[in-house]
């Protein structure tokens, strides 16, 4: 269990410092920040064991949260833990920053209060805790109001409050997803994968039951195999094999795991209802084919050519090449026909930027590097070209095949509801050795 | 950075710092690296030459930027240009970076050792000075290869400036240090030598240090070196503070200079001349005397630097240790420095005093501060002087004050700091030991410590009152009372149940007169204690039980009783249900002659050095313990441990008691001879040593089949026999050699055997050899080995050893060549079955022709070719001559190589001889 949970500034000074367990001291703070932010080295690895104490940290930014614990506890869950609080604290005052969590600080310490008991990690769905923690004053509550407040807190569905009414019924699904991909110069997969998120914002009165359905391999094969015979063929090759997914609390798994519907009674406003990752067929929207030439020892020629995978139909967005550059460069010429590049010392690379590009087309940066011969004969590790790009279409192939809405007790039907649904393809790490 | 006028600053270079100072993360700050790195590199690329300033301005940013932690692999060849400048501050950049960055590239060095020996030959002393310092700083070999000749010129040069002396002086120091071997001695040292006369006290300092050096190496060639520092020193000591001016500090006059003379002094012994000697403890006398002066300054800088020389001079004082009337005077100067407000000088003090109690005029002067030196023990507050106050009272602790130190040292010890306590444990074993007049205070005293101190303990301490308790008589009932009386206290350390289950199983017998202590009190008292300890402390309590049922026979049915149980006879510990398998089973087994003889009383052990002492010493390393007697003692603890561990092994033969009394005999045969003679603290494993030491049984076997060798060997002494038999004579040289440096007084050795010998010499010296020869003849054939017994004192203690002497029948064969046919007509003669012993054995070694002919024929009988039909027996005849009569023996060897068995066969004319010897030769292959 966590036994404490310390905010610290880049400098290492502490902003926050919650202890939960009488078995973590005050010099666990300076253990943490003398160990790990002030470092020699920097330290790669989230976790780090200081005398029998382990901390996990992250960071945003320029913060770094620090759980702390002498026991055996599950890394997984704390680094959940630790991603839902800054998930809590964007949601209560935007970006974390110094600055704002000092002019927050007690709002923290509420918040902290309410998401962790004795370390063990509460109920920290932001819309639930937003209903009794409040940043403004406000009128004071009835006793009825607060008693409410208690028996949705504890009671089955505590993301939900009774009574939500709205005019017009609107939910917003969308799909996001980033790829991930290291290709071999030669242009042969090395490893590919997609995570994806399925996020909701859902404007809905009552106490609506949903169902979501998606082109999910097992589901369709299920349903091709109970004699649907229309679109067996169709939809077979069209859906998806998901290796690993994670719902949102308010999913029944029990449902899931038995008829592998995914069916729930939806939080008010934001949410993330699920968590996936798929790695077979996979739509590489990008692929980057690297030209590199050494002449002599001080000079270096790089061509990369993209082309984009997709229907000509769509667009690609945010586009940016990433051309690591070796260390002793003294100088660069460019030359594209497509965007903007530019050498950026500060970073050792070029960086060609395009603002949009069509579906199955390509374009070209041809770059003349200088080079400053050196002392050492180290060779250049000659690390990936890397990129960025947002697409407008799911690259693991995910479909949303229905969204339903039922509420019995108010009179809307499934058809009265506007729904709205997206797909965005991020990169994630997008690399291709050269 | 240097201090640059305002219109050398490099604005760029502050600007950039300024940037980095600024920036808010990590990865900012590589950002801004990285911007200017590729700035700089693009500025290096060598289109447009660079001027120097912007030259300078770069390789300063790039130190810079090393400086923070990054690797810079260019900038090298821009840095060494700045070599060649003229302008001062470029220069000095450049060998700044060179010094810092340089590393061995073979052809920058080149450059660079260039531009360095261009300065160095320039007239300008600046550059100089910047040359011999980038030298100095990276000190490494190519630079000692390239420059050790060259610096010594530079340095007695007459013409070159004093500046520039200093900066030679101490690079020459500094590559004599990295690489002694390239910097050679030769017509210069003499030169160096003079320097210490020289004007400049700056070339004095840095020469000195210098001298100082080589002089340790080769001190005969820096001999003259002492009256000229003798006569440096006493200017500055005479010279009044406003002489030496620049060298004045806080009115001291060059207080560096002092202290490095004296330093110099303390590297040769007192000077010979004596006009020099009369002037230097005049010197002495005066730093003394302006110890006592009052302080010219109430700067803490001026008693700094007074003291730092008045230190110094103390050390050169008990250097030399000739000077009684300065050793005293230093130590009454000292004694004032006990007392002092300033907490270093007290810690400085006591250390001094510890090295002047070594020194036989001092150390009177140094015991009348006891009360002082107790004081600062208890009232201290810094640890590392109480420590140093703890040494100090066991440097000057003597017969006369050891009673007060070791009490005193004892009641600190309750109090005492957990990181100086072993320390201390072992400081107050050794001195109760070394100063004991009664060993009874000394059995209090090591009880005590137990008592207050007991985790610190260490084993070799409470080994050491065991082995002094059993060494002497006189304080044995007393020690078994007074652990009788310790362990009644309701919480007891383990080691006092140790000590304590020891002597009582020993001596218990002493004080079971008294009903308060009776056998059965004493041993429901250890019993009480048995389940509260570790289990090799369970060991040794069962190990008493056991003497406690030889000591007393009316606890018998109790402690089998105890035995018996379930939580001893079925103990998860191997070791402890062996012990109790075996001790039940002994005690209802054997007879009470037999269990008498077992459980005897463990007989006294060698006098030795003692163990703890150089545990102490291997703590603190030497010097810091001002023992000289010390000499290099053997670590005892692990062999009584390993007394302790070997019980079981030599106990574990499956067969009862038979065997537990020839113990010695069944010891396996991997053991090594030298730890098999190891002194053994556990009861049980030390019951059968009375007859025979398990080494002497183990080596004896081997001189079955051959005339020399090593028969025994221990800590203290090793015999080695030499004999030749004719016949039925023989003739034996056994040589006793001390292995230790003591001698052994009354030394007699007496063998049961009807042998003619010379008597001994009476005394062995240390290290030293004698001869004893033994004449034998055989009478009639006999079956025991004769026995030898041999008795010495070894400090005090009267050492008692029994060896078997390796006559055995074997040795008086006669080989006898015959031929086949006669070879079984004889064995066919000797067919009746009284003749014939027969045996089939394991071989134990390896069954290898080579070795087994060469035992065969060290057995003394003719080995026999062709006359066995199977090639792989071997055949042996011989004939036995006694007094009496002839045995005539004949043998047959079969071995079995696949079952690594042999099957053994002799036929001899008369019944005794064959069986004799088939057990003999049952033992050798």
């Amino acid at each position: 269990m966590i036994g404490g949970l310390f905010i610290y500034n880049h400098k290492g000074e502490v902003l926050i410092s919650r202890v939960y367990r009488d078995d973590i001291g005050r010099n666990a703070v300076d253990a943490f920040r003398v160990n790990v932010i002030h470092a020699r080295q920097q330290v790669r690895s989230p976790v780090t064991n200081i005398a029998r104490t382990s901390f996990f940290h992250v960071k945003r930014s320029n913060i770094w949260l620090a759980a702390v614990t002498k026991q055996n506890v599950n890394a997984t869950m704390v680094f959940e833990f630790l991603y839902k609080m800054c998930d809590v604290m964007s949601a209560y005052f935007g970006k974390i920053s110094e600055e704002n969590v000092k002019n927050n600080f007690v709002l923290i310490y509420e918040l902290l209060d309410e998401i962790l008991d004795f370390g063990y990690p509460q109920n920290s769905e932001t819309g639930a805790l937003k209903t009794f923690i409040t940043q403004q004053g406000i009128k004071s509550q009835t006793k009825e109001e607060q008693s409410q407040i208690t028996s949705q807190v504890t009671g089955q569905i505590g993301w939900r409050r009774e009574g939500i009414k709205y005019r017009r019924n609107e939910l917003f699904l969308d799909v996001l997803e980033s790829v991930n991909l290291l290709m071999s110069p030669q242009g042969q997969v090395l490893s590919a994968h997609v995570s994806g998120r399925v996020v909701m914002k859902s404007y809905l009165s009552g106490m609506p039951e949903c169902k979501f359905g998606m082109n999910d391999k097992i589901v369709i094969d299920k349903q091709g195999k109970g004699g649907s015979s229309e679109d067996g063929g169709k939809s077979g090759k069209q859906s998806i094999a998901i290796d690993d997914c994670t719902f949102h609390q308010c999913v029944r798994l029990s449902k899931f795991d038995s008829e592998r519907s995914i069916s729930f009674i939806p939080p008010d406003g934001d949410y993330e209802l699920m968590r996936y990752r798929t790695t077979k067929d996979i739509i590489l929207p990008f692929r980057v084919i690297p030209l590199v030439r050494e002449v002599g020892r001080t000079k270096l020629e790089v061509k990369v050519v993209i082309k984009s995978n997709f229907k000509s139909s769509l667009l690609a967005q945010k586009i940016e090449v990433r051309i690591p550059t070796p260390l002793n460069t003294s100088g660069v010429q460019l030359i594209c026909m497509k965007g903007k590049a530019k050498y950026k010392a500060s970073e050792n690379a070029i960086v060609w930027k395009i603002k949009r590009m069509a579906g199955m087309k390509e374009s070209q940066i041809s770059a003349e590097i200088e080079l400053l011969p050196t002392n050492d004969k180290k060779k250049w590790a000659r690390p990936p070209i890397s990129m960025n790009f947002e697409v407008p279409f799911a690259p693991s192939g995910l479909k949303v095949r229905y969204l339903k809405v039922f509420e019995p007790k108010l009179n809307y039907s499934d058809h009265d509801v506007i729904k709205w649904v997206r797909y965005i393809g991020r990169s994630g790490i997008y690399e291709t050795r050269c | 950075m240097p201090a640059v006028s305002k219109g050398d600053g490099m604005r760029g270079l502050a600007v950039f710092i300024s940037d980095i100072r600024n920036c808010k993360s990590k990865e900012a700050e590589i950002k801004r690296i990285n911007k200017e790195l590729a700035n700089i590199r693009s500025k290096f690329k060598g289109d447009k030459a660079l001027d120097g300033y912007s030259k300078k301005k770069y390789v300063c940013k790039l130190l810079f930027i090393f400086l923070l932690g990054h690797d810079i692999d260019f900038g090298h060849m821009e840095a060494v240009n700045l070599l060649s400048s003229n302008k001062y501050t470029e220069k000095q950049i450049g060998y700044l970076f060179i010094s810092v960055l340089v590393n061995s590239n073979s052809e920058l060095i080149r450059l660079i050792n260039n531009a360095i020996k261009n300065d160095l030959s320039s007239r300008n002393p600046t550059f100089m000075c910047l040359a011999l310092h980038c030298i100095a700083n990276v000190g490494s070999r190519e630079m000692a290869e390239a420059f050790a000749s060259e610096i010594p010129r530079i340095l007695v040069a007459g013409d070159t400036m004093d500046s520039v002396k200093q900066s030679a002086a101490l690079c020459l120091l500094r590559l004599y240090k990295t690489s002694p071997d390239l910097v050679l001695m030769g017509e210069w040292t003499s030169r160096v030598v003079h320097l210490l006369n020289d004007q400049h006290m700056g070339v004095v300092t840095a020469a000195i240090s210098l001298i100082t050096c080589l002089s340790q190496k080769n001190p005969d060639e820096f001999k003259t070196c002492v009256s000229l520092a003798v006569s440096r020193l006493s200017r500055i000591v005479s010279s009044a503070s406003t002489d030496l001016q620049d060298y004045t500090y806080y009115f001291v006059p060059a207080p560096w200079l002092s202290c490095k003379l004296l330093r110099l002094l303390q590297c040769y012994p007192p000077p010979e001349d004596g006009a020099v000697k009369g002037r230097l403890v005049e010197c002495l006398e005066t730093i003394l005397n302006k110890a006592q002066e009052p302080p010219k300054s109430k700067k803490v800088q001026h008693s700094n630097a007074k003291n730092a020389i008045l230190f110094e001079a103390i050390s050169l004082i008990i250097h030399y240790d000739s000077e009684p009337n300065l050793l005293v005077r230093a130590c009454n100067q000292l004694g004032q420095f006990l007392q002092h407000r300033e907490t270093n000088l007290r810690y400085l003090a006591l250390e001094s005093m510890c090295t002047l109690a070594s020194s036989e005029f001092s150390h009177e002067a140094v015991k009348t501060h006891i009360e002082t030196v107790i004081n600062a023990l208890k009232t201290e507050r810094d640890v590392s002087v109480r420590q140093r106050a703890a040494d100090l009272l066991y440097a000057m602790c003597d017969r006369s004050n050891a009673k007060q130190i070791v009490a005193e040292m004892l009641s600190y010890l309750e109090t005492a700091d957990y990181s100086i306590r072993e320390e201390m444990v072992l400081k107050v074993a050794i001195l109760a030991e070394k100063y004991a007049v009664d060993y009874s205070w000394y059995v209090d005293t090591i009880l005590n410590l137990i008592r207050i101190a007991g985790d610190y303990v260490s084993e070799e301490v409470w080994y050491r009152v065991i082995q002094i308790v059993i060494n002497r008589d006189d304080v044995q009932g007393y020690a078994a009372k007074t652990v009788f009386e310790a362990l009644q206290a309701p919480a007891c350390h383990e080691n006092m149940v140790k000590v304590g289950g020891y002597i009582l199983g020993e001596f218990g017998n002493l004080i079971a007169g008294d009903p308060r202590s009776s056998p059965l009190v004493q041993f429901n008292l250890l019993h009480s204690k048995f389940h509260l300890c570790s289990v090799p402390t369970r060991a040794l309590l069962l190990s008493a039980y056991i003497k406690f049922i030889n000591l007393f026979p009316e606890t018998k049915a109790t402690i089998q009783e105890v035995l018996r149980c379930d939580s001893q006879i079925r103990n998860s510990d191997v070791e402890l249900q062996q012990r109790a398998v075996e001790y039940l089973k002994l005690s209802s087994i054997a007879s009470t002659d037999v269990l008498a003889t077992v459980l005897e009383e463990m007989p006294p052990f060698p006098e030795r050095e003692s163990s703890i002492l150089a545990k102490l010493k291997k703590k603190k390393g030497p010097g810091a313990v001002s023992v000289t007697e010390l000499e290099d003692s053997k670590r005892e603890g692990g062999e009584l441990n390993g007394g302790g561990d070997r019980g079981p092994d030599t106990a574990s033969t499956p067969s009862p008691s038979a065997d537990l009394l020839g113990i010695r005999s069944a010891a396996p045969v991997g053991a090594a001879p030298a730890s098999a003679g190891s002194l053994l603290v556990d009861v049980f494993s030390e019951a059968g040593t009375t007859t025979t030491l398990p080494s002497s049984s183990l080596f004896w076997l081997l001189f079955v089949c051959k005339n020399n060798g090593v028969l025994f060997e221990n800590q203290l002494l090793q015999i080695g026999i030499k004999s030749e038999y004719r016949q039925n004579l023989g003739r034996m040289y056994l040589f006793y050699g001390n292995k230790t440096s003591v001698q052994f007084a009354s030394f007699t050795t007496t063998p049961q055997l009807n042998v003619q010998t010379k008597p001994v010499e009476p005394l062995v010296e240390g290290g030293a050899q004698i001869q004893q020869v033994l004449n034998i003849e055989c009478l009639t054939d006999f079956s025991d080995a004769p026995l030898l017994n041999i008795k010495f004192r070894y400090g005090g203690a009267l050492q008692n050893l029994t060896l078997k002497l390796p006559v055995t029948i074997n040795k008086f064969f006669q080989p006898t060549e015959m031929t086949s046919s006669d070879f079984f007509q004889r064995w066919k003669q000797l067919s009746q079955p009284q003749q014939e012993a027969q045996k089939i054995f394991k071989a134990n070694h390896s069954m290898d022709t080579e070795v087994l002919k060469a035992k065969l024929l060290g057995l003394g009988t003719a080995l026999l070719d062709n006359v066995d039909p199977n090639p792989e027996n071997y055949v042996c005849a011989g004939v036995i001559q006694t007094k009496g009569q002839q045995v005539g023996c004949l043998l047959r060897l079969e071995p079995n190589a696949q079952a690594q068995m042999y099957r053994l066969t002799l036929r001899c004319s008369k019944d005794s001889v064959s069986r004799r010897l088939c057990e003999l030769l049952a033992e050798q292959f």
